[in-house]
C-alpha cells in the first residue's frame, strides 16, 4: 500500500501531502505518525497541506487526531500552508479545527514549533534553578 | 427541475479510490463550466462528504455528474445514490455532530451549506439519494 513520507529533521517530523489521499492512506499516516513520534521522541510534528486542494471531514479529523496522539506523547503539531480556497470551505463546512495550530507557511511553521518548545522548556529551566538555589 | 444538459458522466463508488475519482472528475467538470478555485473547493468537498457516505453507510452506489447551461448560466449538478439500508431521520442525519459512523457528523449537514441546491430522499431498505448543484 502507499504510504506517505516522513521525513525527521533534528527533534522534529515533516511531512509533505502531496497527493489526493483516499482514506485509508489517511488512516496510515495517521498510524504512521504516531509510531514515528513514540520511536523517534519527536518533539514536535509539522504537517505540510499546501498541495491538498480540499480537506474535508475525513482529513480533518485525521489532522485533529493526530495533532491529539502527538500531544499526548508530549510532541506539538503544527499543520503549515493551507490554501484560502480550503480554509473558505472547512468554515463553512463546520470544521473549524479545534486544538490545530497552523501557519501559513512552512518557514513559520517551524518558528512556531521551535519557540513553543523553548518556551516549554523554559518553565523546566526555572524550576532547577529554583531547586539548585534550595 | 429541468436544465438543458450539457454532458453527463456515471461514476461507480466501490472503493475508497473511487471516491478521490468523484472529487477529481467533479474538479475537471467545475473547471470546465469556469467556477472560481473556492466554488470548485466547496462542490468538490460537499462531493466528497456525500461519496463518503454512499460508500461507508450505503455500501456504494454511483455518482452521475453533470454539467448544464440554464439561462446562460452554467451549473453543475451531481447525483448520488446507493442501495443501501436507507437513513430513517434525515432531519437527525442532517444535524451536525450526528454521526452514525467514524466520522465528525459534519457529513450531511455541511455538504449542504457548501451547495446552492441540497436534495436527500432515502427509503428504508431501498436506498438513499442525494442531489447537489452550484451555479457559476
Amino acid at each position: 500500500m502507499d504510504r506517505i513520507p516522513i521525513l525527521r529533521m533534528g527533534s522534529f517530523l515533516i511531512v509533505t501531502i502531496q497527493v489526493d489521499m483516499h482514506d485509508r492512506l489517511a488512516l496510515a499516516l495517521q498510524d504512521d505518525l504516531t509510531s514515528k513520534i513514540a520511536a523517534t521522541e519527536a518533539k514536535g510534528v509539522l504537517i505540510d497541506i499546501s498541495a491538498l486542494e480540499i480537506v474535508d471531514s475525513f482529513i480533518g479529523r485525521m489532522l485533529a487526531n493526530i495533532s491529539a496522539m502527538a500531544r499526548i506523547l508530549d510532541a506539538q503539531t503544527v499543520v503549515t500552508g493551507m490554501q484560502p480556497a480550503v480554509a473558505i470551505t472547512l468554515v463553512e463546512l463546520g470544521l473549524s479545527l479545534p486544538g490545530i495550530r497552523t501557519a501559513l507557511n512552512v518557514e513559520r511553521g517551524m518558528e512556531l514549533l521551535r519557540s513553543s518548545l523553548a518556551s516549554a522548556e523554559e518553565p523546566d529551566a526555572e524550576d532547577d534553578d529554583a531547586a539548585f538555589e534550595a | 427541475m429541468t436544465m438543458p444538459l450539457l454532458k453527463r458522466e456515471v461514476l461507480p463508488i466501490r472503493t475508497e479510490t473511487d471516491v478521490v475519482m468523484v472529487r477529481q472528475a467533479v474538479r475537471r467538470l467545475t473547471i470546465e463550466q469556469g467556477f472560481g478555485l473556492v466554488d470548485q473547493t466547496k462542490l468538490i468537498t460537499a462531493a466528497s462528504e456525500i461519496a463518503r457516505n454512499a460508500l461507508d453507510y450505503g455500501g456504494g452506489g454511483e455518482a452521475q455528474l453533470e454539467s448544464h447551461l440554464e439561462g446562460g448560466k452554467k451549473g453543475v449538478r451531481l447525483i448520488f445514490e446507493d442501495k443501501g439500508p436507507g437513513i430513517a431521520d434525515i432531519a437527525q442525519a442532517m444535524t451536525d455532530g450526528f454521526t452514525s459512523g467514524g466520522g465528525l457528523g459534519h457529513g450531511l449537514g455541511g455538504a449542504k451549506r457548501l451547495v446552492e441546491h441540497f436534495e436527500i430522499t432515502s427509503t428504508l431498505g431501498v436506498g438513499t439519494r442525494v442531489v447537489l448543484a452550484r451555479w457559476k
